[in-house]
């Protein structure tokens, strides 16, 4: 299913980062395949947010090499990384509250049209491509709605819907069901599963074994900077994963 | 609104705000608002001269003088910042213009030469080319402004300090130049374009006050900028969350630079207005003026947290100031009272704002 494609849409070989005295991230090898989902899993400072960082452009690696649809690629600033079709839904969602649900898809690449020398927002444009965006991830939402009066599942769709403006290739979620209710966490791997129809590589970061177990293909999981595992989901378990994660057992 | 697409999901439990719980209706400028209108009815009632022509050309006026500046400080508190420099900017700039205008005016002087040369009689000072006195004072008193909300800006955005102590000291920092340039005197606009200064400045067209005509062509712009460009879609980014805004690539800094700027010119050209009307800049013009001019903005409806805010709200806010202002005085109400009223109401504005989201 996801090998249509052969060339990995991300592929990293040997990154590691120092911070000064402290070595972050040591050797990691991986590889994230189009439409593929992964879960990217691992204690408070095994090192996935450095990583997570690293693809998205905030941090550059100290040594190894990115690869992304086969291109070498050097990230400065997260804009850099966002250009060729890396999208990174935050935890916290990076959403403005007083906003509407289509300002915040279209904040700092909004539709303009031209009148002369001034540009003014294409307000219609902006809400029809936002509502065929909710319309696409199947979400109840309004694109002239206060995203202040919105719940967490209609949130998520926001932010997720953001990343598909610019048809990202490969979205990275930070841990997109951490704060929200049971029913809304149905709705956002509902939202994942779309991205995946789409072709779309997703990158679950997440704390919560069920949703990681439920939406993903392939589980990588870190511990102290290092990749100690990374297996299709159905040869591991749940209790291998826990073991991995806290170091009952070292490797797989 | 309608939506001219056909809706590519159906809504089964996600409901619709009513109309009359979005927008306008639903925030503290709307509140106010309908408060102003009540007030304008008691006032007709209270006092016969409320609504002459005479006091109501007076209202106008007296409101402009702080409404461009409440426009300008409205953009930084969107972006959740504040200024409390406005009011010696506003002195400032009154004082650089006709400063300059007194100075380009005198015919001995190096520069004047350029400027005038004295009529037939050796004393009448007339300007070679008319107008052009008028606008490089004017242009000198805004670049001022516009140099101050620079290094505010920088201060603020570049090198991450506090607005609310940026501001402070640049208060003090430019009512100090204001006493250092006069020598603590104040200075009057003079010269052959004085009589232009003043039309411009306090003049009237079609019995319209000029400050007045000002604020509305500035206010309009305002709205536009603010709800049709993306500079004003990032303006209110920013105030709603300044880290969403950075991370979704948005020039946070060129932004910040941007309304400190704006209200740093939107302050320099209230100041030279009120100049022009009070017919000289002295040293201690506008002082505490900056205390209104937030006051006003905020009883309207900005929100000092950031991401509310707009023209109608501050102009509503200082329409409300100077209604009550005016009232008090037709009542025969001790003036003093005046400042008190005007605390009792930020603070009733803010709670009733309050009470309604906590309602919701």
């Amino acid at each position: 299913m996801a090998n249509a494609d052969a060339t990995p849409v991300l592929e990293l070989t040997g990154i590691g980062k120092e911070f000064g005295a402290i070595r972050a991230l040591h050797g990691v090898d991986m590889q994230v395949m189009p439409g593929e989902v992964v879960g990217l899993m691992g204690d408070n400072g095994a090192g996935k947010s450095t990583l997570v960082k690293i693809i998205a452009g905030n941090f550059r690696p100290s040594h190894g090499e990115i690869r992304f649809a086969g291109n070498a690629v050097h990230f400065n600033r997260p804009v850099d990384a966002r250009a060729v079709g890396i999208e990174v839904v935050y935890q916290d969602l990076a959403l403005s509250d007083n906003l509407t649900a289509a300002a915040n898809v279209f904040l700092g690449r909004e539709l303009k049209r031209r009148f002369g020398p001034i540009a003014l927002l294409d307000h219609r444009a902006m809400a029809a491509r936002a509502l065929e965006l909710f319309g696409e991830l199947r979400s109840e939402t309004r694109p002239d709605d206060l995203v202040k009066q919105m719940s967490g599942g209609q949130r998520q769709a926001v932010a997720i819907a953001r990343t598909r403006l610019s048809n990202a290739r490969l979205v990275m979620m930070d841990e997109p069901t951490a704060a929200i209710s049971v029913r809304q966490v149905e709705q956002v791997l509902g939202l994942i599963h779309r991205l995946k129809e789409q072709g779309v590589a997703v990158m679950l970061i997440s704390h919560r074994m069920p949703d990681v177990f439920a939406v993903c293909d392939r589980v990588i999981v870190m511990r102290r900077g290092e990749k100690r595992a990374d297996k299709p989901i159905h040869q591991t378990s749940p209790e291998e994963v826990t073991a991995l994660i806290t170091g009952a057992k070292e490797a797989a | 609104m309608a939506m001219p697409m056909e809706s590519p999901i159906s809504f089964t439990n996600v409901g619709r705000i009513r109309w009359w719980q979005r927008g306008i209706f639903a925030s503290q400028t709307g509140y106010v608002l309908l408060a102003l209108a009540v007030l304008l009815v008691i006032m007709h009632f209270a006092s016969p001269y409320f609504f002459t022509e005479g006091n109501m050309q007076n209202v106008a006026k007296n409101f402009s003088f702080i409404a461009i500046a409440t426009l300008g400080v409205t953009f930084v508190i969107i972006t959740g910042g504040i200024d409390l420099s406005v009011g010696s900017m506003m002195c400032f700039s009154a004082m650089i213009t006709s400063m300059v205008m007194t100075e380009l005016s005198a015919p001995g002087s190096p520069a004047g030469a350029l400027f005038v040369h004295l009529a037939a009689d050796g004393k009448t000072v007339i300007a070679n080319v008319p107008g052009l006195i008028l606008l490089i004072s004017i242009l000198a008193g805004l670049g001022v402004a516009l140099i101050a909300g620079l290094v505010n800006g920088f201060c603020i955005a570049v090198l991450g300090l506090s607005p609310f102590v940026t501001t402070l000291g640049m208060l003090s920092i430019v009512r100090g130049l204001g006493y250092v340039v006069s020598n603590g005197r104040g200075s009057f606009p003079g010269g052959p374009d004085a009589d232009r200064f003043y039309a411009l400045t306090s003049g009237d067209v079609l019995g319209v006050p000029v400050p007045f005509i000002y604020l509305v062509i500035l206010a309009l712009t305002m709205a536009v900028v603010l709800h049709h460009t993306s500079f004003g879609r990032h303006v209110f980014a920013l105030g709603g969350n300044e880290k969403a805004a950075e991370l979704t690539g948005i020039p946070v800094v060129r932004v910040k630079i941007e309304v400190y700027v704006i209200c740093a010119l939107a302050a320099g050209l209230q100041g030279i207005i009120i100049s022009g009307w009070l017919g000289s800049a002295p040293a201690n013009m506008a002082t505490s003026y900056e205390l209104n001019v937030i006051a006003a903005a905020v009883i309207g409806g900005a929100n000092l947290a950031g991401g509310i805010g707009g023209p109608l709200g501050a102009i509503v806010g200082c329409v409300l100031l100077e209604v009550i202002r005016n009232g008090l005085v037709l009542a025969q109400v001790s003036s003093y009272w005046q400042q008190t009223l005007v605390g009792v109401i930020i603070i009733l504005a803010v709670l009733v704002d309050r009470i309604r989201s906590r309602m919701s």
